[in-house]
């Protein structure tokens, strides 16, 4: 079944949809061990012609390892990796049409920016013209045309991180394969260099496979993210439905912030589920389903953004309980500048909190919540996600 | 290491070590040898060892070597890390690259050309030659050395500690030899070691400088070398080489010890934390 | 109380620290020098000792002056008519040339070796390589001999293995130099040599790879280039040293093996004349100084590029 793409839809590019689509990259059943340590764990995934992929994890997870396999520095244990339909076992790196962009860069440090570029074009015996031409065109993609004939080490980090790609890109490799490419980047930089990558694969259209351990930049550059844990693929799919529904708490966890309330199943039917929060004292229903049974705990998840709060307590009436909403204490505010996110006592001090994201769209000293406020926090029927895992 | 080590490597590798190691256990072997020849096999023996220890002009040259040896490398181990501190801290003063200079000097010198000078030092001030002229020349060539080791050790050192100790009220001598000294005193150790067996190993500089009553080991070896070989040098060379192959083996395993005790020690000491 | 050694104002304490090894190496390393220059200039007696003129302090200036006058550079230009010095010091430095070339080729196989090596056997094989070097050079020398002799166990292997049929004569020729330097100093050349291959980034190989580039090809294009201040660095620490070498040529070279040490040594000890021999030195001196500079220039270079 096509799941329907939540959220706003940046491009009409959704080839993982269309069952009829042949994977341009296909890891098949891979299991990479060195000695005990098992890196990738029979491990199966399908990447798209065109696509801009993001293996996203903690380290020592795998997703390096991903990819030197399918770079060629690294042979699978068992399985297969294809690459446009080819089988690539045996295929040696200097002979596989992917190129990698390395996370220390690896610039050749003996040769100008104009001799790394132009490296691998000399190695598939291009003529010397085209070579110069290709190497042009290059520093004209990164915009590095002054500093042709400058050495590695009389540019700064950004340069470097430009002359990186430009040499992975000049073969015009099927495949760009970028390992923690923004790493080593200031924060604005690195901002600014996710749009710039962006905007260079939409202009190539050539299949760009990133690893990165930082879920902001895999957000913001991918079309799909893969979340992996010890050597497994926890979720694959676009960066609003990891986000806004992430299929376990491993994933809700390691993406963003998030609240998980521990439920008892009430009741399920085809229009949502009815659970009893354990120690918030209230029901949540949404409109979820789930496979869970009744009597059956579960966690639900709520971002702490989509959790409203407000001054004071709200009273309800003897033999009801609240619905989707909870009284609590401010014992913490943390001032970020944009936001503020408070965390709150609930559930008659048994040490449970509840954190929640308000805007800051007023200035400080006009800001109605303070700490000791008594307070109620609520959330729509469809702000969180059921996990049973 | 992708496809662990080649044959290539491996077999460099042997070559190479067995280049360097195969004329030393050749030495060895021959030195049991029952035959008088140093080339022909005529069964084992230790006789030339029996015979070794009962060469006294052998046993004296040995004694005049070791206790030369040792004098001029405590020496130089003074004066070598005297000479590192400058390098490292004094930061500038006058004649400071003359004084670098003189320190390195040593290392790329010919060996003849400092015996020669310092003889003809001895010469024009009149000292008569001897044990204690050998002394001064190896201490004074041993000293760089040393000066180059203690200072790569001083080099990574961190100051911060001492200036902790002087903020806690520790005058600067004191602080050296409470804080900086302990610290490289791997350094100091290696160093002397050099400066002992560069001393005992000594020919060219020995026999400019040394004087009557003042042979030493390798000048004796060098003056029956000359006149053919034999296996009783064989035995004193199998002698030195064994004697220094333990000392190095067992001061290695020394600090390698210390290091890997140092190493779970931070590890305990992490997994309580 | 706490004070910045680094600030002009200096203790007692910490001038002396500079003073005492500072002089001794005025006095021992230094005014040597001095009077091996002084000496050059003088002529040869038979006197003791065996020069004119005589240094002596008790003369006070006028002395020094008179002596100063006396001075020639006659043995100077006697080393420039007899033939035998030019060829001393051109054989030498040949010699030394062609050794630090062997050395190379037989050093960097076993550098490569020892920095692709699995990192737990690293500090074994490098241990491997210093441990020659504590042990006496005499002896190492002198282990060549009863290898190298005519009846010999490298004759006696070769003739055994039916590869010759009359023994080659190897000890007492320039062959047997080449040995005896390539084998005293091969540990000179391969630690260098490792140190700038043990810290080549081995994802520049693995980029090179990626490119496009065979990983034989890859060591032409990248780590051969890459290596070379090691190269450099190795080869300046076996050249200069064979250059002024006395004990190899003297024990395993033959009586037309010309090196200026040995030269220097047997117009020394053998001649006695040491106005002359003094000169070889100061010439020898001045032979390497162009090396021991550009040596230094390089590795100051290195320190910066690695700053």
């Amino acid at each position: 079944m096509a799941k329907k793409a939540i959220g706003p839809v940046r491009r009409t590019f959704t080839p993982w949809e269309d069952s009829s689509a042949k994977p341009f990259i296909e890891f098949r059943n891979v299991t990479k061990r060195f000695g005990d340590f098992t890196a990738v764990d029979n491990l199966s995934l399908k990447i798209y012609e065109r696509e801009f992929f993001a293996l996203l994890g903690g380290s020592g997870c795998g997703k390096t390892t991903m990819m030197r396999m399918l770079a060629g520095f690294e042979s699978p244990t068992e399985g297969q990796i294809l690459l446009d339909g080819q089988d690539m076992a045996g295929v040696p790196p200097y002979k596989r049409p992917a190129n990698m962009m390395f996370q220390s860069y690896a610039l050749f440090p003996h040769m100008s920016v104009e001799g790394n570029i132009a490296f691998g074009l000399k190695q598939d015996g291009m003529a010397k013209a085209d070579i110069a031409a290709r190497v042009a065109e290059m520093l004209r993609l990164v915009k590095l045309e002054p500093f042709a004939k400058r050495k590695p080490h009389q540019l700064s980090g950004g340069q470097r991180q430009r002359v990186a790609l430009a040499r992975a890109l000049a073969k015009r490799p099927k495949v760009l394969l970028l390992d923690e490419p923004l790493g080593a980047l200031d924060r604005k930089l690195r901002e600014e260099t996710q749009f710039e990558l962006m905007n260079i694969q939409e202009e190539l259209k050539t299949t760009f496979l990133i690893v990165t351990h930082d879920q902001e930049e895999a957000m913001t550059v991918a079309d799909r993210i893969a979340v992996m844990d010890a050597g497994k693929i926890m979720q694959v799919a676009t960066p609003a439905e990891i986000y806004e529904t992430p299929n376990s708490r491993f994933v809700a966890d390691f993406i963003g912030d998030i609240n998980l309330m521990e439920a008892r199943v009430v009741s399920t039917s085809e229009d949502g589920t009815v659970m009893q929060a354990v120690a918030l004292g209230c029901q949540i229903e949404t409109s979820q389903t789930t496979t869970a049974a009744v009597g059956d705990t579960v966690w639900y998840a709520v971002r702490p953004e989509k959790i409203r709060i407000e001054l004071g307590e709200t009273e309800h009436a003897e033999g009801t309980t609240a619905v989707n909403q909870t009284n609590g204490e401010i014992w913490d505010i943390a001032y970020m500048g944009d936001v503020s996110i408070f965390h709150s006592h609930v559930g008659n001090g048994n040490g449970v909190s509840i954190r929640s994201t308000v805007a800051n769209v007023t200035r400080l000293v006009e800001r109605p919540l303070t700490w000791d406020d008594k307070v109620t926090l609520s959330w729509g029927r469809d702000a969180g996600v059921i996990l049973t895992n | 290491m992708r496809n662990g080590p080649s044959w290539f490597n491996v077999t460099s590798l042997v070559l190479g070590f067995s280049f360097l190691y195969l004329p030393i256990v050749l030495l060895v072997v021959f030195s049991f040898n029952e035959s008088r020849l140093v080339t022909v096999w005529g069964g084992f023996s230790t006789k030339w060892y029996g015979e070794l220890f009962r060469n006294t002009q052998l046993l004296d040259a040995a004694k005049v070597t070791l206790e030369v040896a040792f004098l001029s490398a405590s020496c130089a181990t003074v004066l070598g890390t005297m000479a590192a501190l400058v390098l490292n801290r004094s930061g500038r003063f006058p004649g400071r690259s003359m004084f670098s200079g003189m320190i390195f000097a040593p290392l790329v010198m010919p060996e003849v050309i400092l015996g020669l000078s310092l003889l003809l030092l001895f010469v024009a001030i009149d000292q008569s030659r001897g044990f204690w002229t050998i002394m001064i020349a190896h201490t004074t060539f041993a000293m760089c050395y040393v000066a180059v080791v203690v200072q790569s050790r001083l080099v990574g050192f961190d100051r911060s500690i001492e200036e902790a100790a002087e903020d806690l009220g520790s005058p600067p001598l004191k602080t050296f030899f409470l804080i900086t000294l302990p610290l490289i005193f791997p350094a100091v150790v290696a160093g002397w070691m050099l400066a002992f067996t560069l001393s005992l190993d000594d020919l060219v500089i020995a026999s400019f400088t040394t004087g009557p009553g003042a042979t030493t080991l390798p000048m004796k070896i060098y003056s029956q070398v000359r006149l053919g070989v034999t296996p009783e040098i064989n035995a004193v060379c199998t002698i030195l080489v064994g004697l220094v192959t333990v000392g190095v083996i067992a001061a290695s395993i020394t600090t390698k010890r210390r290091e890997q005790q140092r190493q779970r020690d931070e590890r305990a000491a992490i997994a309580q934390g | 109380m706490s004070q910045s050694q680094s600030k002009p104002r200096r203790s007692l304490g910490s001038w002396a620290l500079i003073a005492v090894p500072y002089l001794w190496l005025l006095v021992f390393f230094l005014a040597p020098f001095l009077i091996v220059f002084k000496i050059s200039l003088s002529e040869v007696a038979v006197a003791i000792p065996p020069y004119l003129p005589a240094f002596d302090l008790a003369e006070g200036w006028a002395g020094l002056v008179d002596s100063v006058s006396q001075f020639s550079f006659d043995n100077y230009l006697w080393l420039t008519e007899d033939d035998l010095y030019w060829k001393s010091y051109l054989s030498s430095v040949v010699i030394a040339t062609i050794s630090t070339f062997i050395a190379l080729l037989v050093g960097y196989p076993i550098a490569y070796g020892m920095s692709r090596a699995p990192k737990a056997w690293r500090a074994t094989l490098l241990m491997l390589i210093i441990l020659p070097f504590w042990t006496s050079f005499l002896i190492r020398v002198y282990a060549w001999i009863g290898i190298l002799k005519n009846e010999g166990l490298l004759n006696q292997f070769l003739l055994w293995l039916g590869v010759i049929d009359q023994p080659l004569v190897i000890l007492n020729t320039n062959i047997a130099v080449y040995i005896g330097i390539v084998y005293s100093y091969l540990p000179f050349l391969v630690l260098p040599l490792y140190a700038t291959l043990e810290k080549l980034d081995e994802t520049l190989l693995e980029a090179a790879e990626d490119l496009g580039c065979p990983s034989w090809q890859a060591f032409w294009k990248i780590t051969f280039p890459l290596s070379l201040p090691g190269v450099v660095a190795g080869c300046f620490l076996v050249f200069i040293p064979a250059v002024g070498e006395f004990v190899i040529p003297d024990l395993l070279g033959g009586s037309n093996t010309l090196m200026i040490g040995k030269t220097l040594w047997v117009e020394f000890f053998a001649n006695r004349d040491w106005p002359v021999s003094s000169a070889v030195a100061v010439l020898l001196l001045l032979l390497l100084v162009v090396p021991i500079v550009l040596f230094q220039n390089h590795q100051q270079k290195l320190q910066e590029r690695q700053s």
